[in-house]
């Protein structure tokens, strides 16, 4: 009896403490979520914190395709295609890429692939900022400045570090004499990666894809630096959006904006939040 | 015919010698099972064979053709692996074909192929099963299916029973030496099981830190050990190795064990011609357990071989079958194998029949058998 009333407590002490830090922590986020829904007056007149009086959906309506972002009066809709034009195909083509790269890594051995290894890597550590310059140069010589295909080869790049990392350390698991059987069937390089190695990396491939989804979307600087205007991804809209308040104070709408920015990742996050957890923890062969 | 030609072949990895001038020559239709400890190399052979791995010096010929630059896949081979490496997301079907795939094998011929093997194998109604689905014995049938699928020139298996259990192994071993005898095919297999290698080859080749230190048929391996590596590695138990000091009897050689003790022994051995040299100089003498058994024992029928001694005896284990008795011949202790009834006391004497027409002499310093 007194063993069990303990432990609860002990329960109770773990679930105070953990509910407390993830209020602090959800706190920004609720704030903005109820004042989507609260009416500009309301909120100028009470506080930028507290319960809606009523619930209005139309300062949605409004961010989604009417409110006016940097003179442009059609809402936050073209800008979030914008970020999935660039997104859905740099997650595509990075994750492809870090695939190919791990398994040539992870399952070919070859002369100075580890050095290989270890500049690749190094991508993940080198600061956004130190790189503006070079993918300037870059982009204006491949007549890129300014497009979405421009962003989509700067991520396709710059993300193959980081799925390079998950998918070779990943199929470092494969044992080697199923590579060994292969060569002698007959398989090729690509044969192999086709018909064996990618049929084992669904676990890794979905964390890598929301990886990379992730980040890529919530990249901004960028964003901000290569586009402007119309072509500007979600989160550089979200910036002349920011620097908009102080003259037309819309907190309502802008809230709204907020959220339907933050919902494609947290949509990810919902639905595939079991699948990074499992498939970081998974190994390629049972 | 030569199925399979190994002509100095050697392997180094960084600044070890893996393998050291190997020569081995293959028969077509032979079964030869390389033997040896972890690490000795075998695997590594196998994988030069095989053209996984390429060697640092030597030869390798396949029925008569030079394959040292053609690769894996042309060299006509197949292999089954320890861990079976069986592709996990294909189902047993996919798996057997997919070599006739990546050659690019008719779909008919694939089909009766297909059909063909897994009757042989017993494995029909397993095609569309996964690796995961399938119990050991099953993956083990089905690797050996994706091996003889290809009818190649010659097959290569890296320890493939070493992953069932007991009573399983001993079911596969006889299969295997069923389908050999069938179909006739020129094997290399890999074991550090010793019994494997007995009972399945029609040439063993023991191999120690990466040299072939005997390459014989199991009969001579076992009676004739090149060496005492061999002598101990063969056989389990293995052979009893004691010093003795050699000297001329009456009747031939014996060898004197304990000499001066008041346990002082006298063995008559048969007549070894290489022997004289060593007169009055001290030897190895190795006797197998089975030479050792009870007081009375004639073995084979043949009383005159058998020699009568009383020796202290120090631990008896019964094993069913036979009782293994720990026994001390001077200062040493060896093993006999007693008939299961007989248990004698230990701490006592009791009396021993030995068999010395296959007692073995060794070079205490080459360690090599003397002929
Ligand atoms: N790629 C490699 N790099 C360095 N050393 C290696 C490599 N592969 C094998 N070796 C070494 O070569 C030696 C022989 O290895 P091998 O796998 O051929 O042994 P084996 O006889 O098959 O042993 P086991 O019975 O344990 O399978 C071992 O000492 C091993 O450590
Ligand atoms: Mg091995």
């Amino acid at each position: 009896m007194n063993r069990t009333a303990t432990l609860s407590w002990n329960r109770v002490a773990i679930y105070a403490a953990l509910i407390f830090f993830s209020l602090i922590y959800l706190a920004p986020f609720a704030v903005v979520l109820l004042n989507s829904v609260r009416d500009v007056r309301e909120i100028v007149g009470s506080s930028a914190i507290g319960f809606p009086k009523e619930l209005r959906l139309s300062n949605w309506s409004a961010a989604w395709n009417s409110y006016c972002i940097n003179g442009h009066c059609a809402g936050i809709a073209p800008f979030i295609w914008n970020s999935l034009a660039i997104t859905v195909p740099a997650t595509l083509i990075s994750t492809m890429l870090g695939a190919l790269n791990g398994y040539s890594l992870a399952l070919w051995r070859f002369k100075g692939d580890n050095f290989v290894f270890a500049l690749v890597v190094m991508g993940i550590f080198l600061p956004e900022q130190m790189k503006l310059i070079p993918w300037a140069t870059v982009l204006a010589e491949l007549g890129l400045s300014n497009t979405a295909m421009g962003l989509v080869f700067i991520h396709s790049i710059q993300g193959m570090s980081f799925a390079t990392l998950f998918c070779r350390n990943y199929y470092l698991a494969i044992p080697p004499e199923l590579l060994k059987a292969a060569h002698i069937d007959g398989a090729g390089f690509f044969r192999i990666f086709w018909h064996i190695v990618l049929p084992l990396s669904p676990p890794i491939l979905i964390v890598t894809v929301i990886w990379q989804f992730t980040s890529i979307w919530n990249e901004f600087l960028y964003g901000v630096t290569f586009t402007s205007g119309e072509q500007q991804p979600v989160t550089a809209a979200l910036v002349a959006l920011t620097s908009q308040i102080a003259q037309a104070p819309e907190f309502g709408i802008q809230s709204a904006a907020v959220v339907l920015a933050a919902l494609p990742t947290l949509l990810v996050y919902i639905f595939g939040g079991r699948f990074f957890v499992r498939g970081l923890t998974a190994g390629a062969v049972k | 015919m030569s199925a399979l030609q190994i002509a100095n072949v050697s392997k180094r990895f960084g600044n070890v010698d893996v393998l050291k001038e190997i020569n081995l020559d293959i028969q077509s239709g032979e079964f030869v099972v390389l033997v040896g400890p972890s690490g000795c190399g075998k695997s590594t052979l196998l994988s030069i064979i095989a053209g996984l791995e390429k060697a640092t010096g030597g030869d390798i010929e396949i029925a008569g053709r030079a394959v040292n630059d053609i690769p894996a896949k042309d060299r006509d081979i197949a292999m089954v692996f320890q861990s079976y490496a069986l592709y996990p997301t294909m189902t047993v079907r996919q798996n057997i074909t997919f070599g006739m795939r990546c050659r690019g094998v008719a779909q008919a011929d694939q089909q009766k192929a297909l059909d063909d093997t897994a009757k042989l194998l017993q494995i029909d109604h397993l095609l569309d099963r996964k690796p995961s689905q399938l119990s050991g014995g099953q993956r083990q049938r089905v690797a050996m299916g994706r091996a003889l699928v290809r009818k190649p020139l010659l097959f290569l298996f890296d320890e493939p029973l070493s992953n069932l259990d007991a009573k399983l192994r001993v079911d596969m071993r006889m299969e295997i030496k069923r389908l050999h005898n069938r179909l006739g095919a020129t094997i290399v297999y890999v074991t550090h099981d010793q019994i494997e290698a007995m009972t399945l080859a029609s040439r063993v080749a023991v191999m120690h830190r990466g040299e072939v230190q005997q390459f014989a048929d199991p009969d001579t391996i076992y009676d004739k050990p090149a060496n005492l590596f061999v002598a101990r590695f063969m056989g389990s138990p293995p052979m009893n190795t004691v010093p003795a000091e050699l000297e001329a009897g009456p009747a031939g050689l014996v060898a004197v064990i304990g000499r001066g003790s008041p346990d002082e022994l006298k063995l008559p051995l048969p007549p070894i011609e290489g022997a004289r040299a060593y007169l009055g100089k001290e030897i190895i003498l190795g006797i197998r357990p089975e030479c050792i058994a009870e007081s009375g024992r004639s073995f084979g029928g043949d009383r005159s071989s058998v020699t009568e001694v009383s020796l202290p005896v120090e631990m008896i284990e019964p094993t069913g079958a036979e009782t293994m008795t720990v026994l001390k011949l001077g200062e040493h202790v060896i093993l006999g194998r007693l008939a299961p009834d007989v248990r004698p006391t230990p701490g006592r004497r009791h009396g021993f029949a030995l068999d010395l027409r296959k007692a073995c002499l060794f070079d205490p310093k080459t360690e090599w058998r003397i002929q």
